[in-house]
């Protein structure tokens, strides 16, 4: 099986993606209607809560977070698998990750966003955010460069900088490809502006490569930070069932995690709604879940680890929360978890499901629940069953409004998405054409020494 | 806003730790607790209610965990088997609850202090840990850190909000006070408007306060005297005394009760192997009667 077929014409590349930008199909509109009426739970959620103080939310003294730190945490993990596709993949030379790259990154952008929303949600006077910024003011303030949660902060931003800049560089040659083909109107005039008057010369491919390498090589230290920075916020704390040593890697490999079962997710929709079954490939498939199986088994050890660390370590504080996680009100969601984390992905590892696209899409949806779970239960257990029992017999179950905002967070970033695939090409034609190039000399040569093809390497 | 400013005046704001930081000078407030006198009446809440202006949530919100009280009364049941994790098999056993009044422990080494993004919540020269209510974003970070819990957030806007002070109650608000709006943080001050009103007094008189000068509310009314508030500096007071007698150090992980089985000593603080090291002194109850 090959990743791509390696007769298509660098034309048809060209008319194939163009055409995923044209009239949307009526698909397309369902899916925004749907999206768009998903933020508006969540909007007046938000309106609701903002007017009434964060008490409609249920949240209460001494569980003082929940759903939207959870949530903000399976946003920023979403983030972590376009780095890893563009960037990581980019530097090993690994050429199967060109038609699917490029929607891997916007999916970065777009839940880098969706996640910062949350910190907003979250704060008790969101019309005060600022003072977590290192603003210029007359009071000689500055904030707290201790506080994990402004590593956040500045962590985030940097990051949903760099990854926008990298997403714009690596679409440069192929805006100049819309610029060219584009009806005269505000698409033209869009493409034209940010194409930065790219005429594919020598010169400009030289400096186009050498800025792109360069910033891939800069993303790659941010998106493995960021999320150990989110980490930081628990394993800096002092709190039973969060200082944890193993966080930050536990919580970059959850995030791979997450982010490649999205991938797969994404991959499955985008196939269907734009006609990609060319250049998204079953083979591409077969190796973007391998790949996600792989992280699983990471992510499942590193679990494994943490529960072995706490039970054998001497803290009856944490071990209490570990116990409490699996008996206690919470036990449904923490076995659903290891469920969904750890036992689903075990169907990767069979051939047949590899290219099996209904169970790839029910798996990989499962995969995220059970990524969603696990940040959920890293965050409330431990304040149900901290340190002082005081708090032990209080219970609290977020309220509809909670809930109501981690839904609409998904309509939020369905809509940027969608609305990105239809402005963008969600498929890098430049990269496609030297996949091609590259997939076919490579077979040619291999037919001049007389040896049959292998497929990709 | 300068860069000079970030980079000359964090120490200090922040005192990291009682070992080998500046001393305090010439105040160090601090608090003993006898739970020997203590018989839950409940007296230092009300108290604390009247004078922080604290919000009476009524009782659904109360239910729901919006409560605002500074200081609680906590209640712990005798267990027949202190080895065993099994709840005791009589209710309400001969010896009776066994409270515990809980409020802000003024850690030296606070763990909410350094969380805080914004910092909003710092160590004053005194010893206090304070709440800059007007800095606050509510991140709520200092109450998750809390190991204590004490850190009560305003969930909704209460001075706002019908009935927490009916029309003829708001005739007793304390006008020492600022009324707190909506998503800001607040906890035990250690009644820090009667510590600055006691200071400022004695300031022209060119001397430190005295004993007794400043007392808290929770302390000015409990009827059996388990609480004891003053300058741990002060040899004369009574809490230094207290402290002393109890051989508690504020710079220690680990009491002398702990450290020796019969030595007769009461004094503990809660959760010191945490080294948050806080300010509040408890002396462990020794009495078998329910009163």
């Amino acid at each position: 099986m090959k990743d791509i077929n390696e007769d298509i014409a660098w034309a048809k590349i060209n008319k194939d993606v163009l055409k995923s930008l044209e009239s949307p199909r009526k698909l397309y509109w369902v899916i925004l209607a749907v999206a768009i009426a998903m933020i508006s739970v969540a909007v007046g959620c938000e309106v609701y809560q903002y007017n009434m103080g964060m008490g409609v939310s249920n949240l209460n003294n001494p569980h003082v977070w929940g759903l939207y730190i959870a949530t903000f945490i399976f946003w920023i993990g979403m983030s972590h698998s376009g780095t890893l596709l563009s960037a990581i993949l980019h530097l090993m030379h690994a050429d199967w990750r060109k038609p699917i790259y490029r929607f891997a990154e916007a999916m970065t952008t777009f839940s880098l966003m969706t996640a910062g929303l949350f910190v907003m949600v979250h704060l008790g006077r969101l019309w005060q955010f600022y003072y977590s910024l290192p603003y210029p003011n007359d009071r000689g303030l500055w904030p707290n460069f201790q506080s994990p949660l402004l590593w956040d902060a500045m962590a985030i931003f940097t990051y949903l900088s760099s990854s926008i800049l990298f997403l714009f560089v690596g679409m440069i040659p192929d805006l100049a490809i819309c610029r060219d083909n584009m009806h005269d109107g505000w698409r033209k005039k869009l493409y034209t502006w940010l194409s930065l008057g790219w005429e594919g010369t020598d010169r400009q491919w030289r400096n186009f490569r050498i800025t792109y390498l360069t910033i891939a090589c800069f993303l790659i230290p941010l998106a493995v930070s960021v999320h150990s920075i989110v980490a930081s916020d628990f394993a800096m704390s002092q709190q039973p069932g969060w200082h944890v040593t193993s966080f930050p890697p536990y919580f970059v490999a959850g995030a791979l995690y997450s982010g490649c079962a999205a991938i797969i997710t994404l991959f499955i929709i985008l196939r269907y709604t734009f006609k990609f079954e060319e250049y998204m490939t079953l083979s591409i498939l077969k190796k973007t879940v391998r790949l996600t199986f792989a992280i699983a088994m990471i992510w499942t050890y590193l679990n494994a680890i943490e529960f072995a660390s706490v039970w054998y370590g001497h803290d009856q504080p944490s071990k209490d929360v570990l116990i409490q996680k699996a008996t206690g009100p919470y036990a449904p969601f923490w076995w659903g978890m290891i469920f969904c984390g750890s036992i689903v992905p075990l169907m990767l590892a069979f051939k047949r499901f590899q290219t099996n696209i209904p169970v790839l899409l029910v798996t990989s949806l499962l995969l995220n629940l059970g990524m969603w779970l696990e940040r959920w239960m890293i965050v409330a257990p431990t304040f149900s069953h901290g340190y002082y029992p005081w708090t032990w017999d209080h219970n609290q179950w977020p309220s509809w409004v909670q809930w109501g905002i981690v839904f609409g967070s998904f309509g939020w970033f369905t809509l940027l998405f969608m609305v990105f695939c239809k402005v963008f090409p969600s498929v890098s034609m430049y990269e496609v054409k030297e996949m091609v190039y590259h997939r076919s000399r490579a077979t040619k040569k291999l037919e001049a020494s007389g040896m049959q093809a292998k497929g990709a390497h | 806003m300068s860069v000079t400013n970030l980079l000359e005046n964090w120490s200090e704001f922040r005192h990291a730790h009682p070992v080998g930081d500046v001393p305090h000078d010439p105040y160090k407030w601090a608090m003993s607790i006898d739970l020997d006198a203590c018989t839950g009446c409940n007296a230092c809440s009300v108290a604390c209610y009247a004078e922080n202006n604290l919000p009476v949530v009524g009782k659904e919100k109360y239910a729901a965990g919006h409560s605002m009280h500074w200081m609680r009364i906590e209640r712990y049941w005798p267990v027949d088997d202190t080895t065993s994790l099994e709840p005791a098999t009589r209710e309400f056993p001969d010896q009776g609850a066994q409270f515990l009044p809980m409020m802000c422990q003024q850690c030296e080494a606070a763990p909410c202090e350094t969380v805080c993004p914004v910092g909003a919540t710092n160590h004053t020269p005194d010893g206090l840990n304070s709440q800059a209510y007007n800095r606050c974003v509510g991140s709520r970070y200092c109450s998750a850190n809390c190991p204590f819990k004490v850190r009560y957030f305003n969930w909704y806007d209460y001075p706002t909000t019908e009935n927490v002070w009916p029309a003829e109650m708001t005739q007793q608000l304390n006008p020492d006070i600022t009324l707190r709006s909506k998503g800001v943080m607040e906890k035990c001050t250690f009644c820090v408007q009667r510590i600055r009103a006691g200071e400022r007094s004695v300031k022209n008189e060119g001397r430190v306060l005295k004993d007794g000068e400043v007392q808290t509310a929770c302390q000015q009314v409990c009827p059996t005297g388990a609480i004891t508030f003053g300058n741990l500096i002060d040899s004369e007071s009574k809490v230094h005394q207290q402290w002393k007698a109890q051989r508690v150090e504020l710079t220690a992980d680990e009491q002398e009760k702990d450290k020796e089985a019969d030595s007769g000593l009461r004094g503990y603080r809660i959760l010191e192997e945490l080294r948050a090291y806080p300010s509040v002194m408890y002396m462990e109850r020794v009495r078998e009667s329910a009163i």
